[in-house]
């Protein structure tokens, strides 16, 4: 093993106390090295074991977990013989930690200059003075706005891609001799994550950091590098450097991984009946409506769509462009304040409660978090068995029966049934949440974000189930992801949505050819491509960037557009235009002009990889 | 823009409490209006002539309706006029104004005593969680909420007044100025009434202090080399300031209740006493007026424990 290692790991063992009284091996017989300087990436998918090995980097394990090892050193240090008072002495000296959460990782209470600088004080590295000079020098490397003034906020006031680069301002403040970064993009939204990964790049390689990134997304691993280890169940499948491991996989499991990461497009049957489902000037927001009917917290601005029976509508885009709550309006979850909904010809009630029974039935929705949507003192049998008793009356017998099959349509083996929620898998319980909307036999299935809380090959599974069943069952899907890769994957028809309203929509291969919405070119490249370099060639919104919520005059996304039109984009609600792929876009630009604005880099260019990051 | 959504809150806070007054004044009056008998039977005794009873009960407006004779104390409860007192004439405000400091020396002392005592035994617990000490608290703990407190007073009593002869058994305030005397006094009224809150407020700053302690921020101070007690104090312990003192002010009302044993155990002259001598008695306007300050007392303490909770949570300070 190389002597000028920074660290040096041979046969890590880690086990965890098991339900039944015995150990559970969670890593088994890890080896590897970092070099000085380098970065290395820990990859596989949750339960691998990634974020249990970086932790045990600084002697920390979680619940009663117990780490073993031949060597485990960092910089020159046993980690594993140090006293606790010498762990302490250690962590956050010598080894520092960004992790996945900098909204929960940041004390609420707290200043945020108060948080960055507390390692270099409680570990006596300098005064108070220059440790905020130095956090403010960090803050300007990391492409912070305002760099001396944002350390006397609270986290709360500060956005979720500010505040994961200052908790790496955090654990710089120190100098470690190693960085940990534990999946420190994966809450970000996709142009919020390129500005991230680009700050931590720079201050990684102008500093001559070394790293160890944990993170289940090959892509983003691709970008900030020098070597991968594969990880699945704890143990290692494959180490090897970065540009070889994507070009030549050694390993099944890291070609499938691979493979996982381009989610194939699935074929959508076309049919040209009238609409299933139809909506017109939808305007929905929260709060108390005020005096002239409109809510306080306005979220749809004038939505309007049309769903074809069988087929599958794609809506994307960012935390806080109002997405989800258009799930809950077509539900009835959230009365609109204006617009109209359409089932097959029939008007729906805004309200869930005034609806029929009938029309309750017709639509069905399944959430993200299969883990809160379920009853956890349910089993699965009654979990199922309540929307067979509420709209067909079945009981008994009849209620098993129909139960066994419907678990059967979503390929869970039917000795499931006596399980609570809490003795699946996190595949599993979407399965059963999806057995619970079909056993309502809906025309229309709300998806909102069904995949984003699973592991990239399970989601990917969930995906096919989808396609299956659609063609079974001739559902009908509204969509709703933050991910335009699977939204592709699956739709026939995408929305952007972008602040409330609709900048773009189309057919999904519209959304492959130029030009396109400025915004939704700069959604579609902001996904990382699984290609060393990328992160350099990728697009950057300009600066400035600030969220338009609220009703307004002109374009919301004129303070972010490159391809703005000072005034006229600020002041006037941008017209509707149809292009010639067939798509049709909200923009004061006109095709040619986005034509040339856009330079067309080919197809290849515009097939962006996969990424399945949880938001 | 700080300030208005707090004093709007706060404001809101403070609203509701004048709102729920007013309905417990109805309480009280309805409650005390339920009690059987006729008033002035009760003052004129067995003897009186229906004449007398009739005369009495036009001079005490007994003959009005029910809502107007409300509207007519309420008023007199608002303008600081609370009434004669039924058995002997005087003015409860003076009644009450001779007792309330007793009462309130009682509850004070408790507080200083018992507040420092809980918060140190239930931070300490926090700290080393899962240690000998942190078991040994939370043993001791449970068995003195678990004894009511009469219990304890008659067993001080009996140890340390009528066998061990140290402090005297009835705590008879006699205006004494020596710090020495004023020990003496209190020790076994104070002791008895602590032995319960102390023991309840430990447990819930522990429990407060413990759920902040499994959050994410924690771990990451852990993460960076933070010492534990500068865990619990710089990173935990702003964050249960709205859980703790929700637990004091529940734990101090949890007084108001023991107050009234305490007191009658050691036959001491405080406003409790009071109360209870005027349910024997059947004196109507004092036992409504004790039972309006006692409900008083306690929305002030909750009211207080908001106000804290809302001012110690930056989100609410700072949008």
């Amino acid at each position: 093993m190389n002597a000028e290692a920074a660290v040096q790991v041979a046969d890590l063992r880690v086990t965890a106390p098991g339900l039944t009284g015995g150990q559970v091996m969670v890593v088994d017989a890890v080896s590897f090295a970092i070099g000085r300087g380098e970065v290395a990436a820990l990859i596989g998918e949750s339960g691998s074991g990634k974020t249990t090995i970086a932790l045990s980097l600084m002697g920390y394990a979680r619940g009663g977990c117990r780490i073993s090892a031949a060597t485990l050193r960092v910089g020159g240090t046993d980690v594993l013989g140090l006293s606790r008072r010498a762990l302490a002495r250690f962590r956050g000296r010598h080894v520092c930690y960004i992790a996945q959460s900098a909204a929960a990782a940041f004390n609420p209470a707290r200043r945020i200059m108060a948080q960055v600088i507390e390692g270099a004080l409680i570990h006596g590295l300098m005064k108070r003075e220059a440790a905020e000079a130095k956090a403010i020098t960090l803050f300007r490397a990391l492409q912070l706005p305002e760099p001396e003034r944002i350390g006397s906020r609270f986290p709360h006031q500060v956005s979720g891609g500010q505040l994961q680069r200052l908790l790496a301002a955090m654990a710089l403040i120190t100098d470690p001799e190693l960085l940990i970064l534990d999946e420190p993009t994966t809450a970000l939204d996709v142009t919020t994550q390129i500005e991230v990964l680009r700050a931590f790049k720079r201050v990684v390689r102008e500093r001559r950091v070394t790293a160890l990134y944990v993170s289940h997304d090959l892509a983003v691993v691709a970008q900030i590098a020098d070597h991968i280890i594969v990880l699945r169940n704890g143990r290692m499948q494959e180490e090897a450097a970065t540009a070889r491991l994507l070009a030549a996989p050694a390993h099944e499991y890291t070609a499938s991984l691979l493979a996982a990461a381009e989610p194939a497009l699935r074929a959508a049957p076309a049919q040209t009946a009238r609409p299933l489902l139809e909506i017109a000037g939808i305007v929905a927001g929260y709060g108390r409506p005020g005096n002239s009917g409109l809510p306080p917290v306005p979220v749809l601005h004038g939505i309007d769509l049309a769903i074809r029976p069988g087929s599958a509508f794609g809506v994307v885009g960012e935390s806080g462009c109002g997405k989800s709550t258009l799930a809950r309006v077509v539900a009835g979850l959230l009365p609109p304040a204006r617009g109209m909904i359409r089932l097959e010809g029939e008007t729906l009630a805004g309200a869930a409660a005034s609806r029929t029974r009938e029309q309750l039935r017709r639509i069905q929705i399944v959430f993200q978090m299969p883990d809160t949507a379920l009853n956890p003192a349910r089993t699965v049998a009654r979990i199922i068995a309540r929307p067979l008793v509420f709209y067909h009356g079945l009981s008994g017998a009849a209620a098993r029966q129909r139960s066994a099959e419907l678990l059967e349509l979503v390929h869970l083996p039917p000795s499931l049934v006596a399980r609570y929620p809490g003795e699946l898998s996190g595949g599993q319980k979407q399965r059963v949440n999806l057995a619970r909307a079909l056993a309502a036999e809906p025309s229309l299935v709300l998806c909102d974000e069904v995949t984003s809380a699973l592991d990239t090959v399970v989601g990917a599974a969930i995906l096919d189930l989808l396609t299956e069943l659609r063609e079974k069952l001739g559902l009908s899907y509204l969509f709703i992801s933050h991910d335009l890769a699977t939204v592709r994957a699956l739709c026939d028809e995408v929305m952007v949505l972008y602040a409330g309203r609709s900048v773009e929509r189309g057919s999904r291969d519209t959304l492959l050819r130029r030009p396109l919405h400025p915004y939704s070119d700069l959604l579609l490249s902001s996904v990382p491509e699984l290609r060393p370099g990328w992160l350099e060639t990728a697009p950057s919104a300009p600066a400035g960037i600030g969220r338009v919520v609220g009703m307004l005059d002109g374009c919301p996304f004129f303070p972010r557009c490159g391809a703005r039109i000072s005034d006229l984009c600020a002041q006037e609600k941008p017209p509707l235009r149809h292009l010639a792929k067939g798509a049709e876009i909200a923009c004061h630009r006109t095709e040619e002009q986005l034509l040339s604005l856009q330079p067309d880099t080919g197809a290849a260019k515009l097939l962006p990889l996969a990424t399945a990051s949880t938001s | 823009m700080r300030n208005k959504v707090v004093m709007r809150l706060i404001g809101a806070r403070i609203g509701a409490n004048v709102l729920l007054l007013l309905a417990i004044s109805l309480l009280v009056f309805l409650g005390t209006e339920l009690l059987p008998g006729n008033v002035a039977e009760i003052v004129l005794g067995q003897g009186a002539t229906l004449e007398a009873v009739a005369g009495l009960s036009a001079a005490m407006h007994l003959n009005q309706p029910a809502a107007l004779r409300y509207l007519i104390w309420l008023g007199g409860l608002v303008s600081g006029n609370l009434g004669q007192s039924l058995v002997n004439g005087d003015s409860v405000a003076a009644l009450i104004a001779s007792r309330l400091p007793n009462s309130l020396l009682l509850a004070g002392l408790t507080a200083l005593v018992s507040v420092p005592a809980a918060l140190a035994l239930g931070i300490t617990a926090a700290i080393w969680r899962g240690t000998l000490y942190d078991r040994v608290v939370s043993v001791v703990t449970i068995a003195s909420v678990s004894v009511p407190e009469f219990l304890v007073a008659t067993l001080a009593v009996l140890i340390f007044a009528v066998r061990l002869h140290w402090l005297p058994a009835l705590a008879y305030f006699d205006g004494t100025d020596s710090l020495s005397g004023l020990i003496r006094v209190f020790a076994l009224p104070v002791a008895t009434l602590s032995f319960a809150i102390v023991a309840q407020m430990a447990r819930m700053t522990r429990a407060a202090l413990v759920n902040t302690l499994e959050s994410s921020y924690v771990e990451m101070a852990v993460l960076k080399g933070t010492p534990p007690a500068r865990v619990v104090l710089w990173h935990a312990l702003p964050n249960a300031v709205g859980p703790i003192a929700n637990a004091i002010a529940l734990s101090l009302s949890f007084l108001l209740g023991g107050i009234i044993i305490v007191e009658t155990i050691f036959d001491y002259p405080g406003l409790a006493r009071l109360m209870v001598d005027a349910v024997s008695t059947r004196d109507m306007p004092l036992i409504q007026a004790c039972a309006m300050l006692f409900c008083t007392f306690y929305l002030l303490l909750v009211l207080f424990a908001d106000i804290a909770a809302i001012l110690s949570n930056p989100r609410l300070r700072l949008r």
